[in-house]
């Protein structure tokens, strides 16, 4: 159907002429994802609604994708380019390991992605992404992007529609910022989890592109486990 | 033959002085050491009936197939060297999915024959290509134009056939059809009338074994290319073994 | 026509010879292509809201039959729910050339499948990924297909419903609407199927009638006229024209 492009109306300079209807290859479809590692785990949760402007599509879109048995991504952002990115990894993964006979680590996926985001420097994908896994040495990382490829490695990340939103949340309560008297030491996994569980539930409070449920992956050494969570659906 | 070492038989592009191409003349000769392939059109559908010489036991049933559907409503069986076959197959698909495109209904036979041929031609003009080693029999079936049956030789000539038959026995096969009274004869007595002849005319004596393939186009199927259903081969091909008990049986009485 | 090099015409005899296809190219006869390119457009003639869900045993997909240009309901027979093979069914909105465009795509690609024989029909996930590559390729080029299409159809004895719409965007649910079906339908089914997640055929039936008729009476787009497509483990059937049971004696209290 037709696009509508919101736009200033001015009843005096209105015609009857038909609109001219505007294409945009980008779509934001929504979505948030929030990661968190820790010495020998990494969880990665992401919101299961689909949605653009005030339609939602579906309430039930998975956002992860797992790329191995220790390796997955999240992404949020337009979703049409999501499905193409992921089925492209998923395809060089599996020529990787055809190639190398072993499964590409973690650290090699996340530098994969910025070489295949930034490949598209010019015609980007439009996809927040988060990369999380166990790097070579079994500890848990959390590789995120900006949608040309920048790359950074970290412990924690929100990223998506309610990234700017949950960040300072877990500046505060998983990096311990700006707090006297703290030991320097990782988070347990069950307070990763219910941490991922509350800032979801604060984000769906307050951003109407993030709600209806969770997807969680948990990635320890035995492989992936996965969980989910209802949220406002409204 | 008189030509060999005289040069004139080494280019598709050069006639001989007594005005033959040598080259397509030789992959005539390709033909002849394929299995036999046979098309009968009846009033209401073709029948195609093929002779698969299977050289090797350990070979899987079923495979290399002699038989395509083109279009829905075309097939085609092919006789000689099965690479070379299959590109022909190819083209002949492509120009069928590109009548359809352009005017959004299926190819006419009479069309498509052409189309073909013509490309087949194209191999027999130049030094740096050689012709193909395989002739092709299109069938097609539509309910106001009737049935339709084209044979295309490697020289790229064409002609329409009540009853053809090309390969090894193509002659024996001839002697068969021409027994028939094709145009009264409906599809069902054709796949059997068919299966009789490639069962009659294949040498058991060089070749051994053989895997019989029958499809048809035809009104009982809507006017699609299809290969005839489980009941109706093994139906046919009992049929035929039958046939081929009785002669055998008749010549001992004869000796 | 032939002389363009295109997915369907033959490829050159070598590189930069001849093309068997195009004898006749002489020279200097090409046209040289134009610089200048249109990319994107708009939608000119164009079809409202596809309805679509799943029930019990299979998915229902419904549609009117108007294709409008503009505010102008200017063709009233214009079918977009389509029977794809005996395992899928495709209900389509938006710009109707780019749909019949599309479905010419659709259903060559289904010869394409019979044509190999193999005895595999295409599944309807299958198709709906591949509609995600054709609109996505098409979104990427500037040049998008401006439609929805919602593909239907059984999968591994489960009912499957996915969309796809001009950017490539896919997702599978169990109740999609496109256009205002999307705001004025969808919650409706959303709602029943909550209260009744094991839907019969007939409650299915009911129920999209309901939401054709609550979508005549506000989209002004739309049609009295609709298509309705349902496919189940019995195989697809395509029903209509059905006709909306209007309803107008309450319009004097309206104001």
């Amino acid at each position: 159907m037709a696009s509508v492009v919101p736009r200033p109306h001015y009843p005096d300079y209105s015609t009857a002429a038909p609109v001219n209807h505007h294409f945009s290859p980008y779509a934001d479809n929504g979505g948030s994802i929030v990661a968190i590692a820790g010495d020998d785990y990494v969880v990665i949760g992401g919101d299961t609604r689909l949605s653009t402007g005030f339609q939602i599509y579906t309430r039930q879109q998975s956002k992860l994708f797992s790329l191995s048995k220790t390796t997955v991504l999240g992404c949020a952002g337009c979703w049409c380019d999501t499905l193409t990115l992921t089925r492209l990894l998923s395809a060089r993964m599996q020529m990787y390991e055809q190639e190398h006979n072993k499964v590409m680590s973690t650290p090699a996926a996340a530098q994969m992605l910025s070489t295949v985001l930034y490949y598209k420097r010019f015609f980007p994908y439009y996809i927040s992404n988060m990369l999380v896994g166990l790097d070579n040495d079994g500890k848990g990382c959390v590789y995120s992007y900006d949608p040309i490829g920048h790359c950074e490695r970290s412990n924690y990340r929100a990223g998506g529609s309610a990234g700017a939103l949950l960040q300072p949340l877990l500046d505060n309560q998983v990096g311990m910022k700006n707090m006297q008297n703290i030991k320097d030491e990782s988070i347990p996994l069950e307070r990763a989890l219910a941490i991922i569980k509350d800032v979801f539930v604060s984000a769906a409070e307050r951003d109407i592109y993030t709600g209806d449920g969770i997807h969680i992956n948990i990635i320890t050494k035995d492989g992936i486990k996965s969980d989910s969570f209802p949220l406002r659906k409204d | 033959m008189s030509s060999i070492g005289t040069g004139y038989d080494l280019s598709a592009s050069q006639f001989s002085p007594d005005g033959r191409v040598f080259q397509v003349e030789y992959a005539v000769k390709a033909l002849e050491n394929s299995g036999t392939v046979i098309g009968l059109k009846g009033k209401d559908g073709v029948v195609f009936a093929i002779e698969k010489l299977v050289t090797s036991k350990l070979y899987e049933p079923g495979a290399n197939r002699r038989i395509f559907t083109v279009d829905k409503h075309i097939g085609m069986a092919v006789c000689g060297l099965i690479a070379d076959a299959r590109q022909i197959v190819d083209i002949a698909r492509r120009e069928a999915a590109n009548y359809r495109s352009q005017y959004g209904v299926r190819i006419p036979l009479k069309y498509l024959n052409d189309r073909v041929s013509m490309y087949m031609h194209a191999y027999t003009l130049y030094s740096a290509v050689r012709p193909y080693g395989c002739s092709v029999i299109l069938s097609s079936y539509d309910c106001t134009d009737g049935p339709a049956m084209y044979l295309i030789d490697p020289s790229g000539v064409s002609y329409g056939y009540h009853g053809c038959a090309v390969g090894k026995a193509k002659q024996a096969a001839k002697t068969e059809i021409e027994k028939l009274k094709l145009t009264n004869m409906s599809t069902q007595e054709l796949v059997k009338e068919a299966a009789k002849i490639i069962y009659l005319v294949h040498d058991e004596l060089k070749d051994k074994n053989f895997e019989l393939e029958l499809s048809w186009v035809c009104a009982d199927t809507n006017g699609n290319h299809e290969r005839v259903p489980e009941s109706v081969f093994t139906e046919a091909e009992k049929c035929a073994k039958q046939a081929m008990d009785a002669e055998s049986d008749s010549d001992g009485e004869d000796m | 026509m032939f002389n363009t090099v295109d997915a369907y015409s033959a490829p050159p005899l070598w590189k930069n010879g001849p093309s068997p296809c195009a004898f006749h190219n002489f020279p200097g006869t090409n046209c040289e292509n134009n610089d200048f390119t249109q990319h994107s457009q708009a939608p000119v003639t164009t079809a409202t809201s596809v309805i679509a869900f799943t029930f019990n045993t299979g998915v229902i997909i419904g549609g009117d039959l108007l294709a409008s240009y503009g505010s102008l309901a200017r063709y009233r027979n214009c079918p977009r729910v389509m029977k794809v093979n005996d395992n899928i069914i495709m209900g389509a909105g938006g710009d109707y050339a780019d749909f019949q465009y599309v479905k010419d795509l659709v259903d060559q690609k289904i010869i394409e499948e019979d044509c190999l024989d193999d005895g595999f029909k295409l599944k309807p996930r299958s198709l709906y990924c591949w509609l995600t590559r054709i609109m996505y390729n098409r979104r990427s080029r500037f040049d998008p297909f401006w439609n929805n299409f919602v593909v239907g159809g059984i999968q591994e004895g489960l009912p499957f419903l996915g969309t796809v719409d001009k950017l490539g965007t896919a997702y599978e649910d169990n109740a999609i609407c496109t256009g205002y079906g999307a705001h004025l339908a969808l919650p409706l089914i959303r709602d029943a199927l909550e209260k009744n997640p094991l839907m019969s055929e007939e409650e299915a039936k009911a129920l999209l009638t309901k939401c054709m008729e609550v979508l005549f009476y506000r989209d002004a787009r739309s049609y009295p006229k609709y298509q309705i497509g349902v496919i189940t483990d019995d195989g697809v059937k395509i029903e209509g024209p059905l006709e909306v049971s209007q309803k107008w004696d309450l319009a004097h209290m309206i104001h």
